[in-house]
């Protein structure tokens, strides 16, 4: 099997690097790709959307309804991963820590519990050792890590971002507080509902700023027509537009990252994990 | 032999992804463990993701963001030249492609945990023995 792999490896790449011989150079600005369309896109985006940043004016204006399914995408694997490891049955033990004194409690009924808070502390079966050092550091970091990622979200028009890697590094903070603390640190924050509300409510942020445009009497995500209900400068509509749909594609990509963590890292338990 | 060394050194980018997409290539068919054949799909797409990000570059041109154009009015005056930044197109494909292989990695990883659920392996042969037993 090795070997037939390898001669099939071998044998593709050499058909590829045959094929690049009639790719162009090497940054070579007369290129087929950037002498048609992205011309027009450089050109002229700035005075037809208002936007310095034509990556988000092609992704969110230009090639919109493209995007849309992309959140569509994201959204269904979110979807995927909570229908194929979601499990509802309640693990039966549980794990507790007396915090001043580090003593471990097991319980084996499930009814009973101990109020978490200053004295109690929720344990993982594996132990997991009690690191006040990385949990100091993560507190502190992860309101920073947030707003970086609503400047992200939000500054998507001007700067390098937009909703997709706002939305990241907005899940990437949910996912550090389940690795610095424990998971049920993360869900008892954000239930599951909440997440799945999120997910469902970014997509249709996105799909319903397209409806709107279609009942102001405009084409599907044509944002020039929110002109008429939102009373700002028409030049900068279509910035307002892209920042709107942005905004539904970083809530929708936050949700389903730390859905998909959560659902794997515990097996679709949802109480313990990494 | 000088030709072939100045088509290499011309195209050298290529040379990198399709050896980066061949590495992934065969971990895909020859590796025994499902998640290192993932790891070899997510090289795969990462080669993919270069090569379409090089085909935007153009020699002596800028981040395609429009300059002195933060004030929201446009870049008055200024004329904006194609030749002065690179091609965002490819930029956009790729930026939703890479949350999209995010996603299919989160789903493929969903499947390997239940494959790991129902059998107990991840290994290709052993789950292969253990259908056939059935």
């Amino acid at each position: 099997m090795r070997l037939i792999g390898f001669i099939i490896v071998c044998l593709t790449g050499a058909f590829l690097l045959y094929g690049t011989t009639e790719l162009p150079d090497w940054g070579d600005p007369q290129s087929p790709a950037s002498v048609h369309l992205s011309n027009h896109y450089i050109e002229r985006a700035m005075e037809e959307t208002q936007v310095p940043n034509l990556v988000t004016a092609v992704l969110a204006d230009y090639r919109g309804f493209d995007t849309m399914f992309e959140t569509a995408v994201i959204f269904c694997a979110g979807l995927a991963c909570f229908l194929l490891l979601r499990d509802f049955r309640k693990e039966k033990e549980r794990f507790y820590r007396h915090v001043p004194t580090g003593v471990i409690l097991h319980f084996k009924d499930s009814k009973k519990k101990l109020p978490i808070g200053k004295e109690f502390q929720h344990m993982d079966k594996q132990w997991v050792p009690y690191d006040i050092i990385i949990q100091s550091v993560c507190r502190i970091l992860i309101p920073f890590i947030q707003i970086y990622a609503l400047y992200v979200v939000g500054h998507g028009d001007f700067s390098p971002g937009g909703g997709f890697q706002g939305g990241v590094i907005f899940g990437s903070s949910l996912i550090l507080i389940a690795i610095a603390y424990d998971l049920k640190t993360l869900v008892t924050r954000i239930k599951e509902k909440v997440l799945g509300i999120f997910a469902a409510v970014g997509v249709l942020i996105y799909v319903g700023i397209g409806f709107i445009c279609m009942l102001l009497g405009g084409n599907f995500l044509d944002y020039s027509k929110l002109a008429k209900i939102i009373p700002v400068d028409p030049g900068h509509i279509r910035a307002l537009g892209m920042l709107g749909v942005e905004i539904g594609v970083g809530i929708a990509v936050m949700a389903v990252m730390a859905i998909i963590y959560i659902n794997i890292v515990s097996e679709g338990k949802h109480d313990e994990g990494l | 032999m000088t030709e072939i060394l100045s088509l290499i050194v011309a195209k050298y980018n290529y040379w990198l992804y399709v050896i980066l997409m061949m590495i992934g290539l065969y971990a895909m068919i020859a590796k025994n463990n499902l998640i290192k054949k993932l790891v070899g799909m997510n090289i795969f797409q990462t080669a993919i993701i270069l090569f379409y990000v090089s085909i935007g570059y153009k020699k002596d041109a800028t981040i395609p963001i429009i300059e002195g154009a933060h004030g929201g009015h446009g870049a008055s005056g200024a004329a904006i030249h194609a030749a002065d930044y690179i091609n965002p197109l490819p930029h956009v494909l790729m930026l939703t492609a890479i949350v999209v292989s995010v996603a299919t990695f989160g789903v493929a990883m969903a499947l390997a945990v239940r494959v790991y659920q129902r059998y107990q392996t991840l290994e290709e042969d052993e789950l292969r023995m253990r259908l056939s037993e059935k």
